[in-house]
């Protein structure tokens, strides 16, 4: 077990490299490089001072050679500093992060507590009108583009009932306290969380239904296990383990919603800020919130494995790969 | 019950299907009912902004007083045209990386499903932002070209390619595996068939309904993504109208026009509800025994 984890985590190691090479390259083949910036905002450049700009801070250096220089910084704690904001990107990139921890993990908690119990409800009694209605609102639920559902939102709460901010993080002279921001939390909240119960439910109930087929209930419904127990205690626990890891493994689209919600909202987390800092030519937050990113989503899926061997003790790892 | 009956039980992926082929039809005929209305779909007129409905323009006009109506078909097209031409495109990548890692099996595929698990486990939606950021000229490609029109909606259907092609390859991969091992591709080996040959004629063929499925079942995913990519401003780029960036328009004038940013992001949630449809329908009548899924 302690092998399999050192093995997983060297090798999400090797895949964090890799992609940071990968982003370092694909920023590197965005319009414009830092010296265009400059040139930009003073017309007395001339062509000569721009080569020996770029010398000076290394542009004219391959790519590769540039790459090894900027990943020993890193290494060594060196991110560099946020064009937009001036200040080292950590500075920049810790807030925004937290903000999203708790976005993500506010609508994580609530979907979940919305699509186990209707799961389950819905492996019950399969194929009646009440499975076919919750399955209906599910595939709404998956298909509804999350943009658009945060515009609903807004047109309905902020501008025809005008009960909620329209976007946002906290009151004008406020202290930022959570009950402040509480406001301004629930129409970002409630977005990603209503585009994620659908498909979390359909899970939820397949697992289930897969469960309540098994030969151990029948055996438990015959030894006279009240109903109640027989779902909740027996088929939803063996149930969670592919639940567990569906959500794990979706840390990834998860992040690609928060994008999304948060550019909506104008909720100051690490989506917005990497979008904004693609658009705006910040490179060092653009690489480093890009390789957070894939970092958290590489630890759900590190989570995921270690999840799965410690609910299911029959799965071991001697050579997993199947 | 042959295949084709079994998809006619399920009454919401018949309903999601026809309503499709009425969706296709009316962006099809698009320039016909611009010519039949006597609206054009790029005609800016400043007098005529934020028109209520009426006969000439059906749903109204926008800020640039362009007919909403024909807009949302020529959207249409655009959305549709993108969804299935990247959706086929991710299932021929998904399908030669699948093949290829079920039927060579060993190191191959070693490599190629830790490259499919790499693929899934990256945060899709800002890499994919990065993607379409990236300057075409800088590629090498002629500046011409580079800066046309119609690049934003070819770039975005092999972007969306690029990452769409995981699930197909992983169902390609298991399906392969098993029927690598059958009788009538051993019989084919022995009577001296080329690996090509094999993959090709023997096992495809066999691995063609979950390849339907999971394509069907992706089209709604993909119109999804080119939906947020055109509203970030990343997508298919204006004039030319996609229901993704005629949303991104209406969005600063939910104040005064709030009705324009219901019609293109309904027309997005309805196309993609109806094509998830198809594809549970498919796959019940494709694949009877995967009865766990849905009814």
């Amino acid at each position: 077990m302690l092998r399999f984890a050192a093995v997983r985590l060297l090798q999400a190691i090797v895949v964090l490299l890799i992609m940071s090479f990968l982003i370092y390259g694909l920023i590197g083949l965005m319009p414009g490089d830092p010296i265009d910036l400059m040139i930009n905002a003073d017309p007395n450049v001339t062509a000569a001072d721009a080569a020996r700009l770029r010398a000076l801070y290394g542009l004219d250096q391959p790519i590769w050679e540039r790459y090894l220089n900027w990943l020993t910084a890193a290494l060594q704690g060196d991110f560099g500093y946020s064009r937009l904001f001036s200040r080292p990107v950590p500075e920049v990139l810790a807030p925004r992060l937290l903000n999203t921890l708790l976005l993500l993990g506010m609508s994580l908690v609530l979907s979940l507590m919305v699509a186990i119990p209707l799961g389950v409800f819905a492996a019950r009694r399969p194929n009646t009108a009440t499975d076919t209605a919750i399955n209906l609102a599910c595939f709404a639920g998956i298909s509804v583009p999350p943009f658009w559902l945060a515009l609903l939102f807004i047109i309905l709460f902020a501008v025809v009932l005008g009960v909620l901010p329209a976007g946002g993080m906290a009151p004008v002279g406020g202290d930022g306290g959570l009950w402040e921001r509480l406001p301004y939390l629930v129409m970002p909240v409630a977005t990603l969380t209503l585009v994620s119960i659908g498909g979390y439910t359909r899970f939820v109930r397949a697992a289930v239904m897969e469960q309540l087929r098994q030969d151990y209930i029948r055996t438990a419904r015959a030894k006279g296990v009240p109903e109640r127990s027989v779902v909740w205690r027996h088929a939803l626990r063996n149930a969670m383990i592919p639940v567990v890891t569906i959500v794990a493994l979706g840390f990834g689209s998860l992040f690609s919603g928060a994008l999304v919600t948060e550019s909506m909202f104008a909720y100051l987390g690490m989506g917005k800020l990497i979008y904004d800092s693609i658009l705006g030519n910040d490179y060092n937050i653009a690489l480093v919130g890009l390789l957070l990113a894939t970092l958290m989503t590489l630890a759900g899926n590190l989570l995921a494995d270690l999840g799965y061997a410690a609910l299911d003790p029959r799965i071991t790892f001697t050579e997993t790969r199947t | 019950m042959t295949a084709w009956r079994r998809f006619l039980t399920h009454r919401a992926a018949v309903v999601s299907l026809i309503l499709l082929v009425l969706l296709a039809a009316a962006a099809l005929a698009a320039p016909l009912i611009e010519a039949a209305l006597g609206v054009d779909a790029n005609a800016v007129s400043l007098l005529d902004r934020f028109g209520p409905p009426s006969a000439a323009n059906w749903l109204g006009t926008d800020e640039l007083g362009r007919d909403v109506l024909v807009r949302l078909l020529h959207g249409g097209r655009v959305s549709l045209f993108v969804g299935l031409a990247a959706a086929v495109g991710s299932a021929v990548i998904g399908t030669v990386i699948g093949l290829a890692a079920g039927f060579y099996g060993g190191r191959v595929d070693g490599f190629l499903m830790r490259l499919t698990d790499g693929v899934i486990a990256l945060p899709l939606l800002p890499l994919l932002i990065v993607l379409a950021a990236v300057d075409l000229g800088k590629l090498g490609l002629p500046a011409g070209l580079a800066q046309s029109d119609q690049v934003s909606l070819y770039r975005i259907i092999v972007i969306v390619a690029l990452g769409g092609w995981t699930t197909v390859a992983r169902l390609v991969r298991g399906a392969a595996l098993s029927v690598r091992r059958r009788e009538f591709v051993r019989a084919a080996v022995a009577l001296g068939a080329s690996d090509t040959r094999l993959m090709l004629v023997h096992i495809l063929p066999n691995v063609a309904s979950p390849i339907v499925v999971a394509t069907t079942l992706s089209i709604g995913n993909i119109i999804l993504l080119e939906s947020v990519l055109s509203f970030l401003g990343l997508g298919i780029q204006p004039p030319l109208p996609s229901w993704g960036n005629m949303l991104t328009n209406a969005q600063e004038l939910i104040w005064s026009a709030p009705m324009l940013a219901i019609y293109p992001g309904l027309l997005i949630f309805v196309t993609v509800i109806a094509f998830n449809f198809v594809g549970d329908g498919l796959q019940d009548a494709l694949d009877p025994r995967s009865g766990g899924t849905r009814r």
